[in-house]
């Protein structure tokens, strides 16, 4: 295996989509001649020409549309969101447009769309540029979206999500895709709607997804060395659901901590709560705890914003707690 | 301001190809047939019979017969939620038309999609779409996939004059210019948006220069004459489907119906009289009286025609009424595809 990037994890996965099947192509502001804001796309312009590598003007209800119109005479398009910040002008479109066409038309015409992106907060980057929308598009019946942690998840999904015949909102992190880790060479496909478990444990469960993965990690290296055994679920995709995986951790740690990047009015986590206490209600010996960024718009300072985040201190604050070591 | 919209320009078309007689009356049949169906569905939705929202064509039947006429089987067309004329003269049946306002299981769309969902993929109808100007960048990404196949369709975009002062408008026909793809942009301008006059809403009174912005061909066509339609839509569809460029038109109409059918059809916003001046240019009988002054029909021939798409309105409606509704178990079905 080899180590690469999440970014060119993606390209791979892109590049070996496009090349596998015809009807896939990349439509987005900044994807062809600058090779993408953040080099997702690097080179994939020369390799499949301008019609396949599509440069957009700034206009994401525009193109949203555009990619949902050639999705529904059979076209595969990846469209790329800048940051997901941008996509709310084409918010309409994914809601109204591509979530609803299968139903509406009574399964005749669907959309197999990937709308992709970076989001949540980078560094310092201010109000309008730092929010996380997952729990938005996870509450649409019609969407599924995928939110991978790791390089090896990131390729492996966006393969998947590509070859969905649904629209799948694939959220992506700016602040991973300089992170590295290790790639299986060859065919890797990552099924959607499964968690996979990042690290094993039995004292208590990290609930989490893309960032927050990192951050559940470091928290369970600290608890471990201070005796208790976290397992770190990283659910991966947050529509479909996993909910065997995450009923069979807390089934097994009795305790359990949900983290997530977002607000915590109505997040992701309010979700997992509601299963867990619907499902494994019996199987707990505390209350599910969860850590979330914190409930206003993200401010610019670097100390405040810091103190904005759900980070390792937090988790282990709230792991002490359903622990009842606090 | 008042000046009437749907009077000006002059017809461009003068004799009738008497070799285009058969077409010529099927034109005929085909409006008379929306127009009785939307007769038909005013009155159940008067029972009851039909739920929500129920927006009717009446007054602009011309514009969906004479503009799909031009179209070939193959191409892709889009509509708002004032479609029923357009999912009828494109040759979805009146019974799978009228089950689908009742919400029936044979209905177009299987009763799930309703008066402002029209669906038949076969038919490349790929719907009525419920948000103001949203579907017009689905029209452009159905003429970019063509483009991206190097096939030969058109598609084509139907949507009110109060769609054109949204951003989608702007930003789709922006594209659909930049890239030379083979769209239609057909703003049927009946002058309101609900209740609100064209120059009450937008800065320009002339839509079709709004073309101007995107270096895009563009036409007015007077939408209550069905040949004019007819040649408008035929040059532009050449101009898609030969030159690669899109066209937006301007179809002048009026609607003769309040906005739905929950809304008056005059009142604060329009006069009495003016709804009764424009039907004067009724596109049906405009449309009659030039068969029967070509020779091509006779007053006994319309009646006779009026009489046959009556019985298959008649006929549509005891369909729909008796027809079963939806399984229960369809409440999940096609969310994903899946299931």
């Amino acid at each position: 295996m080899a180590a690469v990037t999440y970014r060119d994890a993606l390209n791979q996965a892109l590049r070996e989509e496009m090349a596998r099947d015809d009807s896939v192509f990349l439509m987005g502001e900044e994807v062809g001649v600058y090779q993408g804001a953040y080099k997702v796309s690097r080179g994939l312009l020369d390799e499949f020409g301008p019609m396949r590598v599509v440069d957009t003007p700034i206009t994401e209800l525009g193109f949203a549309g555009v990619g949902i119109g050639a999705a529904m005479v059979g076209l595969r398009p990846v469209i790329e969101f800048m940051t997901w910040n941008f996509a709310l002008l084409a918010v309409d479109q994914l809601v109204n447009s591509a979530a609803k066409m299968r139903y509406m038309s009574a399964g005749q015409v669907g959309v197999p769309a990937v709308f992709r992106g970076p989001g949540g907060a980078a560094l310092q980057l201010g109000a309008q540029h730092s929010q996380a929308f997952e729990s938005w598009y996870a509450h649409i019946p019609g969407l599924k979206v995928v939110m991978p942690a790791t390089p090896a998840d990131a390729k492996g999904l966006l393969k998947s999500a590509i070859r969905d015949d649904d629209p799948v909102i694939f959220i992506e992190g700016e602040m991973l895709y300089n992170t590295k880790g290790e790639v299986p060479e060859g065919e890797h496909v990552v099924p959607l709607g499964q968690a996979d478990i990042k690290r094993e444990g039995s004292d208590v469960t990290l609930v989490c997804h893309s960032k927050t993965v990192s951050v559940a990690l470091k928290a369970a290296e600290q608890l471990g060395s201070d005796g208790v055994n976290a397992e770190v679920l990283d659910l991966r995709t947050i529509r479909p659901l996993d909910a065997e995986s995450v009923l069979a951790s807390v089934a097994k740690t009795h305790r359990c901590v949900v983290i997530e990047e977002g607000w915590p009015f109505a997040g992701v986590g309010a979700q997992v709560v509601d299963l867990i206490q619907r499902e494994a209600f019996d199987e707990l010996d505390a209350p599910v705890l969860r850590v979330t960024g914190a409930d206003i718009p993200m401010p610019y300072n670097k100390h405040l914003e810091r103190a904005a985040k759900a980070d390792p201190a937090k988790v282990t604050s709230a792991v002490n707690q359903v622990l009842y070591r606090e | 301001m008042a000046e009437s919209t749907a009077a000006r320009p002059k017809s461009k078309a003068k004799g009738l190809d008497p070799a285009r007689a058969d077409e010529h009356r099927s034109w005929l049949r085909q409006m008379l047939l929306i127009r009785r169906f939307e007769e038909k569905a005013g009155e159940a939705y008067s029972l009851g019979k039909i739920g929500g929202f129920c927006h009717l064509y009446i007054g602009q039947e011309a514009v969906a017969v004479g503009s799909l006429a031009a179209l070939g089987p193959d191409d892709y067309i889009t509509c708002s939620y004032r479609e029923h004329g357009h999912a009828l003269a494109r040759g979805i049946s009146a019974r799978a038309v009228m089950a689908e306002l009742f919400g029936k299981a044979a209905g177009c769309s299987g009763g799930k999609g309703g008066s402002m969902h029209l669906f038949d993929a076969s038919l490349g109808f790929l719907g009525g779409h419920g948000i103001v100007g949203a579907h017009i960048p689905l029209a452009t990404g159905m003429a970019f996939a063509v483009k991206y196949r190097n096939t030969s369709q058109v598609a084509v975009c139907y949507f009110g004059e109060a769609a054109v002062n949204n951003g989608a408008f702007h930003e789709a026909l922006n594209m659909a210019a930049l890239w030379k793809l083979p769209a239609i942009y057909l703003c049927e301008n009946n002058r309101y948006g609900m209740g609100t006059a064209l120059e009450r809403a937008s800065a320009l009174y002339d839509i079709s220069e709004r073309a101007c912005s995107y270096d895009m061909a563009n036409e007015v066509v007077d939408g209550q004459e069905v040949l004019t339609m007819y040649a408008a839509m035929d040059r532009a569809v050449q101009r898609a489907r030969t030159d690669k460029l899109p066209t937006l038109l301007e179809v002048r109409t009026y609607r003769f119906m309040g906005h739905s059918m929950s809304d008056p059809i005059h009142g604060h916003y329009r006069t009495r009289e003016e709804v009764e001046d424009q039907r004067k240019r009724d596109p049906i009988a405009v449309w009659s009286r030039r068969l029967i002054e070509a020779g091509l029909m006779d007053e006994a021939g319309v009646r006779a025609l009026d009489k046959e798409v009556l019985e298959e309105v008649e006929d549509a409606y005891r369909f729909a009424d008796q027809a079963p509704d939806p399984e229960p178990d369809e409440l999940h079905q096609d969310v994903y595809a899946n299931g």
